[in-house]
């Protein structure tokens, strides 16, 4: 395993929550032979610790947290392919060695080495298969628009590592639209329920557009920028909606913001990658967290040999 | 049981055939609890200093509040504290802060 990388196996790769223990390479290898990686993986398996062992990802609340989210991890570059990633048919699904063992051999980490095991520090009311091991790369080749990592300031021949704090994906269904215009309507009205309708700004939230709902928006000439601009002015709550007590359910938004139109997401809370099979009208939601200095920033790191 | 490459079975010297010692390798960071003495319990309330710390999530203040007015009752001195945001562990500044000024705390966990 530790052939898969240039660094030294006694290198600290990263102070490890919960228990907050230098963890070298040494220790990721042995963990990553656990989850099933080839020595290949191993760069992937090293940076992603490195994006969530940060005080901006926040790993230690993630762990702690009731909310059953976990890492959410989504690779951008050249390594993805040359590794043998999945980015199309099934791409949040089952059988593809990589993309099922790195983020199983993050999990891993930071159970045996830092302490992070469910029933101790690890208190989530239900987990979710986020927590299992969640890792992905983008269908980069087949995307008209530019990728996730370019988004957030690399290049496109750069290996990048994305970690977002995420719930499992759940899938969101529109077969009819055959305008941009429609499309971009459906996916903010089902976007709006991303992880309740009543939390507005406070959470983070990510898209995984499959490639059939990407040609609607490469058919009508819609750049990344252009699909933004077009979901964030559909993608607004009326804050009277979901007050707390409207229609008669408690949890909600104080009375300060009565009468206010709010977007759902903070600017630049909404991640937006493309992934997926050939055929489906269906693109994915991953619920966040609590986001920015209060809870987790989506964190990227390069991956280096 | 497989064949050895001298031919006999394993079983028959009833041994596995590993002609080389097996390294395990330790998944964990290796280190071990340590035991630590708790501070003496108060056995009363009355002049103590008691720390109250509020997580920050909605509602902790309620339940807290009512708390200190009991301990007020009961003659108890009482500091409010509040961790910047319950999605991270306490700042150790502040646990310093509460372990040097307190002899009890009591935390309200959330909601």
């Amino acid at each position: 395993m530790l052939d898969g990388t240039t660094r030294a196996a006694d290198e600290v790769v990263a102070v490890m929550p919960p228990a907050l223990v230098e963890c070298t390479v040494e220790k990721v290898a042995v963990n990553a032979v656990m989850a099933g990686c080839r020595p290949e993986y191993l760069p992937v398996v090293l940076a992603a610790l490195e994006a969530v062992c940060t005080d901006e990802f926040n790993m230690h609340g993630i762990l702690a947290t009731t909310m059953g989210v976990g890492p959410v991890l989504v690779v951008n570059g050249p390594v993805a392919s040359r590794i043998g990633m999945n980015s199309g048919v099934n791409v949040l699904g089952q059988g593809n060695r990589a993309n099922a063992t790195i983020g199983r051999a993050v999990q891993l980490v930071v159970r045996n080495v830092g302490g992070g095991a469910p029933g101790g520090i690890d208190r989530a009311t239900h987990g979710s298969m986020a927590k299992l091991g969640f890792c992905f790369a983008e269908d980069e080749a087949g995307s008209p628009w530019t990728t996730l990592s370019e988004d957030r300031g690399f290049n496109r021949s750069q290996d990048v590592v994305t970690a977002f704090c995420g719930e499992a994906p759940r899938v969101l269904v529109d077969q009819k639209s055959r305008s941009a215009d429609s499309l971009v309507r459906a996916l903010a009205e089902g976007l709006r329920a991303s992880v309740s309708p009543r939390v507005v700004m406070g959470m983070d939230g990510m898209l995984v557009l499959s490639p059939e709902h990407m040609s609607r928006f490469r058919d009508a000439g819609w750049d990344r920028n252009r699909f933004m601009a077009e979901l964030a002015g559909h993608l607004t709550v009326e804050a009277d909606d979901v007050l707390a007590g409207a229609g008669g359910i408690e949890e909600g938004l104080p009375e300060g913001f009565a009468g206010m139109t709010l977007p759902k997401f903070r600017p630049g809370g909404l991640l937006v990658v493309h992934a997926g099979g050939s055929a489906g009208l269906f693109s994915a939601i991953v619920g966040g967290w609590v986001n920015g200095p209060m809870g987790s920033e989506p964190t990227s790191r390069e991956i280096t040999p | 049981m497989g064949e050895r490459p001298d031919g006999q079975r394993a079983d028959e010297q009833g041994d596995h055939a590993v002609s080389q010692s097996t390294v395990v390798l330790d998944p964990t960071a290796g280190t071990t609890l340590s035991d630590r003495a708790r501070s003496p319990r108060p056995t009363s309330l009355v002049g103590v200093t008691v720390g109250l710390l509020d997580i920050s999530k909605p509602r902790g203040d309620v339940f807290l509040d009512r708390v200190a007015e009991r301990l007020g009752e009961q003659g108890a001195t009482v500091l409010r504290y509040a961790k910047p945001t319950f999605t991270k562990p306490a700042p150790v500044d502040l646990r310093h802060e509460i372990a040097t000024q307190c002899a009890a705390v009591i935390e309200a966990l959330a909601d």
